[in-house]
């Protein structure tokens, strides 16, 4: 059955993903034959960011289920009648089917109607004469607006309103609906970052992290890692979700110590009642220390790999070495204990395709890796995203940064077991990486680095590869894609 | 650092071959009690190297698991027990890990194993 979502106006490019993922964390994506899983459809006026958008699933128990777990639905509906004039609302309402709107409009339940202009702010006297203007369902039951049994939604757009910078939606359209179930974004205040004790400047937001570990389908009783784990803000989603929760980080100070006793990743998760991670352990995504035969143990990765705009990444190597300053390190015997060893850049490049051999060999079959991939915003489309033969692409969300970047929260599933070449291919690449570290870390400085290019005004620390890209004054394409998705997104 | 960690992780400094299991060197022990999972010991198990579990938990003083087990045991409850306690409830707080090989030291303090190498040993 289609049922109508009405979504909030953020994080665009998010909502769709997290419904899917959703309705495959109940039970319901792929069906048998194409064209019974789950499909989207849209009114031809509406443009891809639009609100509201028609979702095929089972029954109405599933869109239940996935209203009521979203972060970014308004709600999930059954439509009566729809229109783009009250004349033809009121025309399909009357055509709709009499068995299906009688169970509902009977003398023993209460309802409640719920009126709603998309974009605007309506005065409880324009509700009123809104509700009032329903004559043409016949209620029966009683009105109750605490807790009623059912809710009728009149749900309006006007098509003249620029709607909070959206463009606007092609002429005038009414919905009538019943409401089977609303988001719930309580979860959104709960976690809230400035009620968190331990953070860290790369912290992930609260919103963000409980929709990465809906993206990675966490439930209970599952093992969940995060390689960079930080101040433990991804983990912390995941584990509110019932997931048992890994975690390792190469700076020592902050998954050991935090900011003292009871102030740091542990106390994070005591804060929220949540099970502490399993594991915290200081290593190396580029060399981890995972015995050689395990495999196949976590049902999911979710990180934010340090790619250099807040927090550079790092991994261990003497710096000097690597550059082919000096030759290799003896540390003496008696400065072993107390020495603290020197780290190189670790580009994005290497970091990513750590990411991948570990994610590949570690995740069971059918696991996933979401993690969040910088992109420039013209290259924010699968051709420009790493690529590994274990892994299949599930779905893709850009949350723009600047004029010029984007970031991209990709998921991934696991649809190839590891096998003995891939990890062979790793290991030659590790050593590519290894020896060409100068050549790599000149080159990825040539083409500018993140932070560079986030920070900088425009057109001034770009480098060649961007000037060119951009045009010689810096100025990014503005066409290519509408401005109000930085400024609201 | 509970056991489980302890399985999973080994010495991987360049050249060693036989960097597992690591040796461990308790100065501070805590046992801090969680509530049993079955499911999740059932899903964990064929995971582990049990062998591994067994000997840590042994040279932490704890007799109890089995030396040869199979996957009918996971329906016991004693065993259940000795598993959760030995593989999730005790922590290992301050000491270190030692690589069999080498002998090198990987510090454990307040809980988090220090597996970062030194510049020689990539």
């Amino acid at each position: 059955m289609w049922y109508l979502c009405y979504f909030l106006h953020r994080l665009l490019d998010y909502r769709l993903p997290e419904v899917e993922a959703l309705a495959k964390l109940y039970g319901f994506s792929e069906g048998e034959k194409p064209g019974q899983g789950l499909q989207w459809k849209q009114a031809p006026a509406h443009h891809p960011d639009s609100p509201f958008y028609y979702v095929f699933l089972p029954n109405e128990e599933v869109a239940h289920k996935i209203a009521s777990r979203s972060l970014l639905l308004k709600g999930m509906y059954e439509v009566w009648g729809e229109g783009n004039s009250k004349e033809e609302l009121i025309e399909a309402v009357s055509s709709y089917p009499e068995e299906r709107k009688a169970p509902y409009l009977a003398k023993d339940h209460t309802f409640k109607i719920v009126v709603d202009r998309f974009g605007k702010v309506l005065s409880s006297s324009e509700q009123k004469a809104c509700i009032e203007s329903i004559d043409y369902v016949p209620f029966q039951g009683q009105v109750q607006l605490k807790n009623p049994q059912y809710k009728f939604w009149l749900i309006e757009i006007d098509g003249q309103v620029v709607n909070n910078g959206l463009p606007p939606l092609e002429g005038k359209h009414m919905y009538f609906a019943r409401e089977i179930g609303a988001g719930d974004r309580s979860l959104v205040s709960k976690y809230e970052l400035s009620r968190r004790k331990y953070l860290g400047p790369t912290a992930m937001d609260a919103e963000i992290a409980l929709l990465m570990a809906t993206q990675a389908l966490v439930q209970p009783g599952q093992l969940v890692y995060d390689p960079f784990v930080g101040t433990g803000s991804i983990l912390i989603a995941a584990a509110h979700f019932g997931a048992l929760t890994m975690g390792a980080d190469i700076d020592i100070r902050v998954v050991r110590d935090g900011r003292g006793p009871d102030c740091n990743v542990w106390s994070n998760f005591k804060q929220y009642n949540l099970a502490p991670p399993l594991g915290l352990f200081r290593a190396d995504n580029n060399m981890p220390p995972w015995r050689n035969n395990v495999s196949e143990i976590f049902d999911a990765i979710i990180c934010d790999p340090p790619y250099g705009v807040r927090a550079g990444g790092r991994k261990s190597g003497g710096r000097k070495m690597l550059n082919g300053k000096r030759d290799a390190y003896i540390i003496p015997e008696e400065m072993r204990k107390d020495h603290i060893p020197s780290t190189a850049p670790y580009t994005l490049e290497e970091c990513v395709h750590d990411l991948f051999d570990m994610a590949a060999r570690l995740l069971v079959m059918g696991g996933r890796l979401v993690y969040f991939f910088p992109a420039a915003r013209d290259e924010c489309s699968e051709t420009h995203f790493p690529k590994h033969p274990c892994f299949t692409l599930v779905s893709k969300s850009e949350q723009i940064l600047s004029t010029r970047w984007s970031r991209c929260l990709l998921t991934m599933e696991k649809t190839q077991r590891y096998s003995t070449e891939e990890a062979d291919c790793a290991r030659d690449r590790h050593l590519e990486f290894k020896e060409n570290h100068l050549q790599i870390l000149q080159a990825s400085k040539e083409k500018g680095n993140l932070h560079s290019v986030v920070f900088s005004p425009s057109g001034g620390a770009a480098g060649p590869d961007l000037q060119e890209q951009y045009g010689a004054n810096g100025q990014t394409n503005q066409e290519s894609r509408p401005k109000y998705r930085g400024k609201y997104v | 650092m509970r056991l489980i960690t302890h399985n999973m992780l080994s010495c991987n400094i360049k050249g060693v071959t036989n960097g597992y299991p690591l040796g461990i060197e308790a100065s501070r022990l805590e046992t801090k009690e969680s509530e049993l999972n079955p499911e999740f010991l059932r899903k964990i198990f064929p995971k582990l190297e049990w062998k591994a579990l067994r000997d840590a938990a042994h040279s932490l003083g704890l007799n109890d698991l089995p030396e040869h087990v199979e996957p009918s045991m996971l329906e016991d409850a004693d065993f259940l027990k000795n598993f959760h306690h030995a593989l999730l409830e005790v922590h290992l707080e301050e000491g270190a890990l030692i690589c069999p090989e080498t002998g090198r030291r990987f510090p454990v303090t307040k809980g988090v194993p220090n597996m970062l190498l030194n510049e020689d040993e990539v």
